[in-house]
């Protein structure tokens, strides 16, 4: 397993002790009765294989984005175990890397998993150009020769369809679908195990939806690396995904390959969801 | 002389499958109940039965797209380990779909940006075969299947039905699987049609690929078929669709 989540929660406020046990889909409530904390997650465990990509619907307040978040420690969790390509500590013991060394960290969101954004301004560094932002990221994965740092740059603008010459534009100076790309070329410029996704096409015309969702598939398998996608679109999870993960209330309703989800699904919550497809 | 024949493939034992309606006051709808049937390697099982009975219901539960309450569904791997198709993980069905077992579902679904080769092609690069390669397979599965060369280039979404089902036939079968399940694989055909899909099932079966399809035609089945499961209502409880209850 590339990715293996044990058990992690995110409350918000002082917990009470008894915040988890209280909450969840089968009490309905994402919001503690005793001490009023609100549990973003739920006990929440998965697994994602090499090569698989992973879906999370729900609606929102649901926890998606926030359980991507904690994978990519964005948030500090509130309790729970991450375990990422078998990395062990120096008893070689698996290492739960949300408690791993700041440097490890570090490496872990510079090179190996990267994440692309609803937002680009969280993605993206606008205070440098596009070429700029995908060097970064690889300075940041170790790379320090300015020539291959150029080169790397330019081949991943060639490779996300956008002209070479425009390098150097800064990030405002582009479209919402084309600040998509830039977040797709940085994010990838490391050769990640892990990409996570937040809404990265929500807000965009259908036809650039279209195109950025087929370059996100193609270079997938190009490259083959693992992606969690977080969306409230059925259709973006049945185009791209291979698993399914229903989340409600802050917990997973429901876990299974999307084709299972999509035509036999069996919680009530995601038979409402897919009842509701137009 | 078949190659492996008379090993098992896949052993259906007693498999039922109720869907509850939770947007219907969780009304119960029974797919089918108490299945059993064997499948050797080299072999074709025909499953027949009126509309209703719960064919389409078994092909998609042996490929998990459906989610038995009951029974097993043994795979019999090449390397000799037996996988239950019911209960494995999520991760193990999705490598046996890879490079084991294949779906020909009823009706083409794919993106409508894609022409007929790239769909057809698609299955066969996925399992690392070169875009080259896989486009000239491609383009020879499709002539055979007698689909006309000026609409390789074109969406297939644009097609006839006849012409749709022999492109999905095509990108069922192109990549090399153990297992390949066929839902309806000649039902739009016309004659000419349907013998070449069966000439090419029959090739198929020389090959040691078993499968298991969905047939109307009595006179198909029995070209094609080497053995037959009725799906009736003495093998079931009750007829179908039945509401056992509402709660």
């Amino acid at each position: 397993m590339l990715l293996e989540v044990q058990d992690v929660s995110k409350i918000y406020g002082a917990s009470c002790g008894s915040c988890l046990e209280l909450t969840g889909e089968e009490h309905g409530r994402a919001i503690c009765p005793v001490c009023a904390s609100v549990v973003a997650i739920n006990s929440i465990s998965l697994t994602t294989g090499k090569d698989e990509i992973l879906g999370i619907v729900g609606e929102s307040g649901s926890g998606k984005s926030t359980l991507l978040q904690l994978i990519y420690q964005d948030r500090i969790a509130s309790s729970g175990k991450i375990f990422f390509n078998g990395r062990t500590d120096e008893q070689k013991q698996p290492l739960n890397i949300l408690k791993a060394p700041p440097a490890t960290v570090s490496h872990l969101r510079n090179k190996e998993m990267s994440m692309i954004y609803q937002n680009p301004h969280l993605g993206l560094n606008f205070l440098f150009s596009a070429g700029g932002n995908i060097a970064e990221r690889i300075i940041g994965a170790g790379e320090r020769r300015y020539e291959e740092i150029r080169k790397g740059a330019l081949g991943l603008i060639n490779r996300i369809e956008m002209e070479t010459s425009r390098i150097d534009d800064y990030p405002e100076d582009f479209s919402g679908g084309q600040q998509q790309r830039i977040q797709i070329a940085k994010a990838l410029s490391s050769s990640p195990k892990l990409l996570l996704l937040d809404e990265p096409t929500t807000g965009l015309d259908v036809s650039v939806q279209a195109k950025i969702l087929d370059l996100i598939k193609e270079l997938q398998q190009e490259m083959g690396f693992s992606m969690i996608i977080v969306s409230h679109d059925l259709g973006v999870i049945n185009h791209l995904t291979d698993i399914t993960v229903v989340m409600k209330h802050g917990t997973v309703v429901e876990y299974g390959l999307t084709d299972q989800i999509l035509e036999d699904p069996q919680h009530p919550y995601t038979q409402l969801l897919v009842s509701s497809i137009l | 002389m078949k190659k492996n024949s008379h090993t098992k493939i896949i052993d259906v034992q007693g498999i039922s499958k109720v869907f509850t309606l939770h947007e219907r006051d969780s009304t119960q709808v029974s797919g089918f109940s108490d299945v059993h049937f064997s499948v050797n390697r080299g072999e074709l099982l025909a499953l027949t039965g009126v509309s209703g009975a719960g064919k389409s219901s078994i092909l998609k539960s042996i490929y998990r797209t459906y989610l038995v309450q009951s029974g097993k569904i043994l795979f019999h791997r090449s390397d000799k380990s037996v996988v239950d198709l019911a209960t494995c993980t999520e991760s193990q069905v999705l490598q046996l779909r890879k490079r084991e077992i294949g779906f020909v579902t009823q009706f083409l679904k794919i993106l409508p940006r894609i022409s007929a080769l790239q769909a057809v092609a698609a299955p066969l690069m996925e399992t690392g075969v070169s875009e080259q390669t896989s486009l000239y397979l491609a383009a020879d599965l499709l002539s055979r299947l007698g689909i006309r060369e000026e609409l390789f280039h074109i969406s297939p979404l644009t097609f006839s039905g006849g012409e749709q089902q022999r492109v999905n036939i095509a990108r069922g079968i192109i990549a090399p699987k153990d297992l390949i399940l066929l839902d309806e694989p000649t039902a739009s055909l016309d004659e000419q049609s349907s013998d070449r899909v069966l000439s090419l099932l029959e090739d198929l079966k020389e090959k040691g690929i078993a499968m298991i399809g969905i047939f109307h035609d009595r006179k198909k089945i029995k070209r094609a078929a080497d053995k037959t499961y009725e799906l009736t209502r003495k093998n079931n409880e009750k007829p179908f669709p039945t509401i056992l209850e509402a709660a």
